[in-house]
């Protein structure tokens, strides 16, 4: 077996990988082999490192040096110089935005300083098509452990004690959930592992599943254990296909390893997965819409009772946990409750990845402890708002949560809070909004995805949904009126009082959220025909100042639709009435004689 | 059975365990307004998906409102239906449905017996806050029924009936938000789809989305030309039902008044249905006997059960889902389409009419009936045997138009010599009423025996499948009835992998039969109405003089005059049928 | 691959297993391990540095001592190349020069097993060796 003494991670993520890290690790291999060197430096392709922003990211141990933006064409330097010679390429460093300097060890960058990496832990350090590599990260043996050494009782009681609550959004605690699952007598029962991320910019749950799917498949069996379930079902968008690729590498290595299928490890439990693909709608996420879709049938939810604990997949009773609430298990069983409990804060414990996205410095996959500071997350992890402009709100919670402002930067982030803040935790997409963005806008983004998801079975989310975007549509056309606002507001209550699921019920949140947050602003939309920041273009005006215009006629020429008139070497004019706000005039003006207004 | 308390309104009551909060406030007399909710309670069918959410009401301690009609009733659960937050949310919610609902009440079939018109009525709503984009889809008219989606509340109950109840599947909820509606599949046209025609669907929706093909504009048509002779057939369900649209109870018999109203109106002759019934009794009680017959004598060929064939919709629904039964079901056409064949021939003659000078007008309590009529093997040089068929709304907006009073009419016989019937054919219109028609002059044919008890209680009921063992004379003849088409399907299943114990098998489509079908005044959900319709069709059969086919003299004289005897090549030429294979029509284009 | 059939096998592969990522488990938590880094700039490598390093991660590797050895660049003693630095947990790092493999078996046994003072070390007047 040759010694390895340095390997390079190479980020196998689908982003890195559309960025061409495959490319990137035969060139390394390529480089390496030129000199020789392949016995002492191994490229290993991992899970996603979450420093999405300045992917495909190389990263060289045993001194954590972190290459970003590296391409195939810098692999050679990377051996030549690094891998022989000992010299970081200094090129390729991560560059701290706040002082420009380089940063050679990813110990010190701010971005994983404050991350405590649980439900990541192995992404981005183990080759996720490498059962070996899970084994020998204490793989399987919570498992081991479970099946072995405790009863179901015990691993109940473990994890009701940990505090852990459910990763998909709603934060239902885990261990009561299994609870009520085990406590149901039937001939079969299911464990599902759902997979269908949908919030518009998440991907924790992809990441997990590709940086490294054995937790997930462990913690299925050790969930079938606790539950008295043979069968496990991952439900996974089929717009995944590395991650199912990567799932369907484990599942066979885990069955020819013995972990999943007949008599696991010796005991008398047998347990196997199977994967069922989605075909991507966001309702899906909720469990009963989850289930009646792998039941073949139209992907709508169901009422509740019924819990799927009682009668979920064809009838039986049905555990569905979260892809990052499983990853999160073997930790816990291996760990103890009382490490984990330790991490986070009073009701919300341990971590939560959060993907995130927008006008952020640092975009990407973390994973910090409950209780951390959307401050920190903001301003230390995510590195500051892009192009040094001003925080104005963060998303959270995808289409389902609401907008926080800079009011709630100090709120330690957990599932309570955020409720109380009008928002909420549901998966973990964070987006950040600055002076640029306009809330009415944003709030109109959400419904028009909102309606676009709905399954149209009741009315308030079918055509409630539908209205509360047509009014936003009008405001931000300028055409608002007092009365659409007070209808905003009474609707979006019924809204959220009245519809079926989860995904109706909390679809008002981001028009509620920035009513009360920006009131302001939706004022200005109906009363002054205003969008503060710009977004809104039907309320734009492109106006010439009469004074600063010499005539050149620039503007005039390339104006798409003619609606700059004027003779030459006198102020022009803009026709308001045919004018689209392309903005090309301003574009064309070399006397900055154009405003937007 | 454990009984649970919980209040509602400030009123206590007390629930069995598994109660829903519509129902344990319905007990007290607190109607909770609903649209998408629907139950046929003791007959199994129910619709709750909580999707339209006008039953909201508040419940202590619950973060959101709960629909009444799905949330279970919990020890000491303090329900309010009526706060303001309530009121507010349902008003809205029907706000939001009205939003996306054609204004066009006056033209539409449902009006004035359309549940959505009612709650908008009861809430008192003038205007729409909410406006905006309104779905628009192409009408599919088939047939039989016309989809006009645009009124499709997606109340998810035609979905239930056709799935759940009848496992046809031709309509299922497709698209998402707001553009999803009930439809079949890839949005076809319902004659492109596995659609049988019961009329289950139109039977249940609360609004217009669903409705029959109207025909009484060609009937007025055809009674203002000069040159025709019109005749109306009128069967067995249509009588013991059309009462109710002229606010009669259900159960009412109308018999005379409904022959003295058809007068009224302009038909020439106004004919039974019930006299082509008794026929279908002679020759389909030939054919069973005939098979029998065979297979006491040996013969391994031969195919058992026979299977009834009177009901157009459960012939579409073999055709469709078991092609591969086509030659088990018995050949005879059904007293629709017999009384055609014979109006057209033996009648025609009779009265000197050519048959295309001769309209031939049904009135039927079903939809699967117009296209049965519309069928080619039931033409003659393109001419059909019946001409048009309406359904019993139809008939009772025909009465209305006219302006007669149906309640006030007076009672008259129907016309001879397709007037007459026996109390056995009068029976057809409810389930287990073919069969025991059947064995009535299958028993005395096959012993030669008089049946002294003509009533066979054990075939009679309302449970969707039922089977009994009938003596005749030491031969057990296992019969199977089965109504709804989700219960035809099971025993139908049995018959294919041959392990049916069955002799013979009546199916009927529509749950209850002819009572329940698809043509008939809407019941909204009221299953003592089918039980009255029942109720009267065996009060009418007890109280006939003659209540075996055989024994009809105007059939005697048919036999004698016309067809020979029961499967002679004449009846063979006229009476019976043959089925085609459809399981391969669905084309997606 | 054949199966794995009780917890003492899959703990047993685990050991066999945890020596292929054993790299990157102390690269994920160094201050608690010994740290050596090896100087190889061109006259680092010129003088023997790599020899040095390969017997340093062999040695250390079969004493037992876990450790994470790193390269880096020019540290500025050409005088006294190779030079190692050594941080022991809980210590200051301790610059040596001139060493060879004979040196660096010293520099284990004696300084980073028993904490005594080898001959050799560099006075610290640099600032960092981070890059």
């Amino acid at each position: 077996m040759a010694k390895y003494n340095q390997h390079l991670l190479v980020c196998g993520g689908t982003g890195c990988r559309a960025s061409q890290s495959d490319a990137i690790v035969e060139s390394l291999n390529r480089a390496l082999t030129e000199r020789g060197l392949e016995n002492e430096a191994k490229v290993v392709m991992t899970g996603c490192f979450g420093f999405c922003e300045k992917g495909p990211i190389v990263k060289v141990l045993p001194d954590n040096t972190f290459y970003t933006q590296v391409t195939p064409a810098d692999c050679d330097e990377i051996v030549a110089e690094h891998i022989f010679k000992g010299r970081k390429v200094n090129r390729l460093l991560y560059t701290d935005p706040e002082n420009q300097e380089h940063v050679s060890d990813s110990k010190h960058m701010g971005f994983y300083r404050k991350q405590i990496r649980i439900a990541l832990r192995n992404c981005g350090f183990i080759d996720p098509e490498n059962i070996e590599e899970y084994i020998a990260r204490d793989g399987y043996a919570a498992l081991g452990k479970v099946l072995l050494e405790m009863t179901p009782e015990q691993v109940l009681d473990d994890l009701i004690k940990s505090g852990l609550r459910g990763r998909g959004g709603g934060g239902f605690p885990t261990g009561l959930k299994w609870q009520l699952t085990r406590k149901v007598q039937a001939d079969q029962k299911y464990v599902v592992c759902n997979a269908d991320e949908g919030d518009p910019g998440a991907f924790m749950d992809r990441s997990i599943l590709e940086g490294d799917p054995h937790s997930v498949l462990e913690a299925m069996a050790i969930n079938g254990f606790c539950t008295g379930a043979t069968k496990g079902l991952i439900y996974i968008r089929a717009e995944y296909p590395l991650a199912i690729n990567r799932l369907k590498i484990a599942l066979k290595q885990a069955r020819e390893f013995g972990l999943l299928g007949e008599n696991i490890l010796g005991s008398d439990f047998s347990f196997d997965i199977e994967l069922r693909y989605g075909a991507g709608a966001f309702v899906c996420g909720e469990e009963t819409a989850l289930i009646h879709s792998m039941e073949g049938m139209r992907g709508e939810p169901t009422f509740k009772p019924p819990f799927p604990s009682e009668s979920g997949y064809m009838g039986k009773p049905t555990n569905v946990n979260n892809v990052e609430t499983y990853a999160n298990i073997p930790v816990i069983i291996l760990k103890g409750h009382e490490w984990f409990a330790s991490i986070g804060t009073e009701k919300s414990k341990g971590t939560k990845v959060f993907a995130l996205a927008g006008k952020i410095n640092n975009v990407g996959l973390i994973e910090v402890p409950m209780g951390t500071t959307l401050r920190e997350v903001i301003y230390e992890i995510g590195g500051g708002i892009k192009d040094g402009k001003q925080f104005k709100a963060v998303q959270t919670g995808g289409p389902s949560g609401g907008c926080l402002t800079a009011k709630h930067l100090d709120t330690p982030i957990d599932y309570d809070n955020l409720i109380a803040a009008g928002s909420m935790m549901g998966s973990g997409g964070m987006i950040v909004m600055d002076e640029d963005d306009c809330m009415v806008a944003i709030a109109k983004f959400y419904l028009e995805f909102t309606v676009e998801e709905s399954c149209g079975k009741c009315s308030p989310c079918r055509i409630g949904n539908k209205r509360l975007h047509e009014i936003l549509e009008k405001i931000t056309k300028g055409e608002g009126t007092m009365e659409d606002l007070e209808n905003l507001r009474n609707l979006s209550q019924v809204i959220k009082d009245t519809a079926l699921c989860g995904l109706g019920q909390t679809s008002p949140n981001p028009v509620l959220s920035t009513l009360d947050n920006f009131w302001e602003e939706y004022l200005e939309h109906v009363t002054e025909k205003k969008c503060r920041a710009g977004v809104c273009k039907h309320m734009l005006r492109y106006v010439i100042e009469p004074d600063a215009c010499v005539g050149c006629t620039a503007c005039a020429r390339n104006c798409p639709v003619n609606a700059i008139s004027g003779e030459r070497k006198k102020a022009h004019e803009i026709n308001q009435e045919i004018c689209i706000k392309c903005g090309a005039c301003v574009e064309k003006c070399k006397f900055n004689a154009i405003f937007v207004r | 059975m454990e009984l649970i308390k919980l209040t509602i309104d400030k009123r206590s009551v007390e629930v069995e365990k598994g109660t829903t909060i519509l129902q344990a406030a319905r007990q007290i007399g607190i109607d909770i307004p609903t649209l998408c909710y629907f139950s046929l309670g003791d007959m199994k069918i129910e619709n709750k998906p909580g999707g339209c959410r006008i039953c909201v009401v508040e419940v202590e301690g619950r973060r959101n409102l709960a629909p009444a009609c799905a949330t279970e009733c919990m020890a000491g659960m303090v329900v309010r239906t009526n706060t303001i937050r309530v009121l507010n949310a349902r008003r809205t919610v029907l706000e939001l449905i009205l939003s996306d609902h054609p204004f066009d009440c006056l033209v539409c079939a449902k009006s004035g017996n359309c549940e959505l018109q009612d709650l908008a009525h009861k809430f008192g709503v003038r205007e729409i806050p909410y406006k905006g984009e309104q779905s628009t889809y192409r009408k599919d008219t088939s047939p039989s029924i016309i989809r006009d989606v645009d009124k499709c509340v997606m109340c998810r109950r035609c979905e239930m009936m056709c799935n759940d109840v009848q496992s046809v599947g031709a309509l299922s909820a497709v698209n998402r938000g707001f553009q999803s509606v009930v439809a079949p599949a890839f949005e076809m046209n319902l004659d492109k789809s596995v659609c049988t025609y019961c009329g289950q669907c139109v039977a249940v929706c609360p609004t217009g989305a669903l409705t029959e093909v109207d025909h009484t504009r060609q009937i007025i048509a055809a009674l203002a030309d000069p040159n025709k002779t019109v005749v109306v057939q009128t069967a067995p369900a249509v009588r013991a039902a059309l009462g109710e649209e002229f606010g009669m109870e259900p159960g009412t018999l109308v018999t005379g008044k409904m022959v003295t109203a058809l007068r009224e109106i302009g038909f020439d002759y106004v004919f039974d249905t019930d006299f082509a019934a008794d026929l279908t009794i002679m020759e389909e009680g030939t054919e069973l006997l005939g098979r029998l017959g065979k297979f006491l004598a040996g013969d391994k060929e031969v195919k058992l059960p026979i299977l009834t064939s009177c009901c157009p919709a459960w012939v579409n629904f073999f055709e469709h889902n078991f092609p591969e039964l086509k030659d088990v079901p018995s050949t005879s056409r059904s007293p629709q389409q017999m009384f055609g064949a014979i109006a057209k021939t033996y009648f025609a003659d009779k009265i000197g009419v050519n048959r295309k000078e001769l309209v031939v007008v049904s009135v039927m309590p079903c939809l699967a009936k117009k296209y049965e009529c519309s069928r080619d093997e039931f033409k003659h040089d393109n001419n059909p045997d019946v001409d048009f068929s309406i359904s019993t709304r139809e008939l009772a907006a025909l009465i209305k138009q006219a302006n007669i009073d149906l309640v006030t009419l007076p009672e008259e016989d129907f016309d001879n010599p397709m007037g007459e019937s026996t109390g056995a054919s009068v029976i057809f219109g409810t389930t287990g009423g073919v069969i025991e028609a059947a064995v009535r002059t299958a028993y005395e044919v096959h012993t030669g025996k008089k049946l002294e008890k003509v009533d066979f209680e054990e075939l009679r009921g309302l449970e969707g499948i039922r089977h009994a063992e009938v003596d005749f004379d030491g031969l057990k003849l296992n019969i199977g009835i089965a109504h709804g088409l989700g219960n035809a399907r099971q025993l139908l299943n049995d018959v294919r992998d041959g392990k049916s114990e069955f002799h013979a098998i009546e199916i009927m489509a529509c749950p209850g039969g002819c009572i329940g079908g698809g043509g008939q005044p809407l019941h909204h959900g009221n299953s003592t109405i089918l039980k009255a319709r029942q109720m009267a069709l065996y009060r009418e059969d007890a109280g006939k003089p003659i209540r075996k086919s055989h024994e009809n003299p105007f059939i005697v004289k048919l036999y004698e005059e016309f067809l020979g005897k029961p499967m002679s090549e004449k009846s063979h030429h006229l009476l019976h049928t043959h089925y085609f294979d459809k399981s391969t029509k669905i084309v997606v284009e | 691959m054949t199966k794995i059939k009780s917890l003492a096998d899959l703990r047993k592969i685990k050991e066999d297993l945890q020596e292929k990522i054993r790299l990157r488990e102390n690269a994920d938590q160094p201050e608690k391990l010994v740290q050596i880094k090896v100087g190889m700039a061109t006259s680092g490598i010129a003088s023997g540095a790599k020899e040095v390093m390969n017997f340093l991660i062999e040695e250390l590797e079969k004493r037992n001592v876990e450790a994470v050895v790193t390269q880096t660049g020019d540290m500025g003693y050409c005088y006294a190349e190779p030079t190692i630095e050594v941080i022991v947990p809980g210590k200051e790092p301790v610059v040596f020069g001139n060493v060879t493999t004979k040196k660096a078996d010293e520099i284990i046994e004696k300084y980073i097993k028993n904490g005594e003072l080898v001959d050799g070390i560099i006075p610290r007047n640099y600032e960092t060796i981070d890059n």
